[in-house]
């Protein structure tokens, strides 16, 4: 009863509880070394956290929050700006609807000659998945914004600067947010992909080292960490949200 | 003193506001009603500084208006609150941004939250209030600016009818101990009698007649038969074309 109690109220303890359950499942259903157990993958995911684990996911975790940063200073300022200055989205807004649904990894080569095979290219292909988000996102945000909130701002005599500070940035701040969630776990896989070339650090590069070196254990270890990895980004996002969006989460 | 001389408002083509004339003596009410469409806030706009008139001129109390003012407090239709700022730092914004020290804007807030009896709401977002409440917020955070002229674009028009009067007896009260020139756009002849000492009737972009309102402020007016026979005069020059 009380452990049913606590799951009851920990959803991610539970969530995290089926899944070892079902990972079991498919280890004894498939007899393979291909899925080894639950336990051994978590002994070796903590030996192998000090070194040299944590080194490549601090790599991978590195270029995702500069690629986010970067993002968010270019998209929320590009998005606002096609929100409000109607010329310019006439101009930019059939081009950004044609690139947004583009699948940017197809770019991974292109970016790699223009850019070299080092961080730059890895960081820019994780900006040009988050950024159209952002920036469509946050153009909807502003267009949305009724007609007497405008005047309700204007008739306080808020100044310009004000208006960004008290209206128009925490209108949009929600939509920033739930651009970051939508497309944070397409940029990790991106991530991914694109450590699997000339990259000596990244936890995409580790992992697709122990598959050649055919360590499945240490491979899999490799894996709990980059999920790890995507669900810190996830809670962090929840926690931004809970902190700074109060007004979404109480109606 | 208010005046609006030859006033003509467009939108685009449309002639919104077609050369209207009238004033409103300092620290008295005034009521304009009239049909939906007929012009009634965009002159409620104009008056606030929101829109510019094609031609003609409104003098706040001598000087011509040109754009907003400071001590020009509005209430809009759907009251304007920011959905992300709880009461207390809604009523505050317009004192933020005047740039009022910390500890006067405390004082105030404090005190208007009081005078509207809605203290206990202070730490509430606007999603958690109902209709009235968003009104006396919205109340609040004009009276907090302690303007000299007070808008409202049909500020009841979407409460119950006892929320409605509350109210209404409210502003009376507000308007009697805070010397200030309120003019309130409506459709409710009602409304108009209740709370307007002069009383402009418009209809299609024009005025179509100015009363005075003898009725006005009485004690417990709404239950007296000259209440009655004023808003039966009201709704006289409504029907007529």
């Amino acid at each position: 009863m009380l452990i049913n109690k606590i799951l009851l109220r920990n959803k991610t303890l539970y969530g995290a509880l089926m899944i070892i359950i079902l990972w079991y499942t498919m280890h004894f259903a498939i007899g393979s070394a291909i899925i080894p157990t639950p336990h051994d993958t978590f002994l070796t995911f903590v030996r192998l956290l000090p070194q040299p684990l944590l080194l490549h996911l601090a790599a991978s975790l590195g270029r995702i929050l500069a690629a986010v940063a970067l993002s968010l200073a270019i998209g929320v300022s590009m998005g606002l700006w096609l929100g409000i200055n109607q010329r310019a989205d006439k101009f930019f807004s059939p081009m950004l609807y044609i690139l947004y649904p583009l699948p940017k990894i197809a770019l991974l080569p292109i970016f790699m000659i223009l850019f070299g095979l080092g961080n730059t290219s890895k960081i820019l292909l994780i900006i040009a998945i988050l950024i159209f988000q952002i920036i469509v996102t946050v153009r909807g945000g502003v267009r949305e914004l009724t007609e007497e909130l405008f005047l309700s701002a204007r008739s306080l005599g808020m100044n310009r600067v004000q208006l960004y500070r008290h209206l128009i940035l925490p209108a949009v701040l929600p939509k920033i947010i739930t651009a970051l969630r939508i497309s944070i776990g397409t940029s990790i896989a991106v991530l991914f992909f694109s450590e699997n070339y000339a990259a000596t650090y990244g936890i995409g590069y580790f992992i697709m080292n122990r598959w050649s070196m055919v360590n499945y254990t240490e491979m899999f270890g490799g894996i709990v960490g980059l999920s790890i990895l995507g669900f810190g980004l996830f809670k962090l996002i929840d926690f931004a949200e809970g902190e700074l969006c109060i007004w979404i989460k109480i109606k | 003193m208010i005046e609006v001389k030859n006033l003509n408002v467009f939108y685009g083509r449309e002639h919104a506001l077609s050369n209207i004339n009238f004033s409103i003596d300092t620290n008295t009410t005034c009521a304009v009603i009239g049909p939906s469409g007929c012009g009634k806030t965009t002159l409620l706009y104009a008056m606030a500084g929101l829109i510019t008139p094609r031609s003609g001129e409104i003098r706040i109390h001598g000087q011509r208006l040109r754009g907003i003012r400071k001590d020009t407090g509005i209430i809009l239709q759907d009251y304007g609150l920011m959905p992300w700022k709880t009461v207390w730092h809604n009523v505050a914004l317009g004192l933020v941004i005047r740039k009022l020290p910390r500890d006067a804007i405390h004082g105030r807030v404090t005190a208007v939250l009081k005078e509207l009896g809605i203290q206990q709401l202070k730490d509430k977002y606007p999603v958690q209030l109902s209709g009235g409440q968003k009104q006396r917020v919205a109340i609040a955070r004009t009276l907090a600016v302690r303007p000299d002229l007070l808008l409202m674009d049909e500020p009841f028009s979407t409460l119950d009818a006892l929320t409605k009067e509350h109210i209404q007896n409210l502003i009376l009260t507000i308007h009697r101990h805070n010397p200030m020139t309120l003019v309130l756009v409506t459709h409710n002849i009602q409304e108009a009698v209740f709370l307007g000492r002069r009383i402009i009737v418009m209809g299609k972009a024009s005025i179509k007649h100015i009363l005075d309102n003898p009725t006005f402020g009485r004690e417990n007016v709404r239950d007296k038969p000259e209440f009655y026979d004023m808003c039966l005069k009201v709704r006289k020059y409504m029907g007529r074309v």
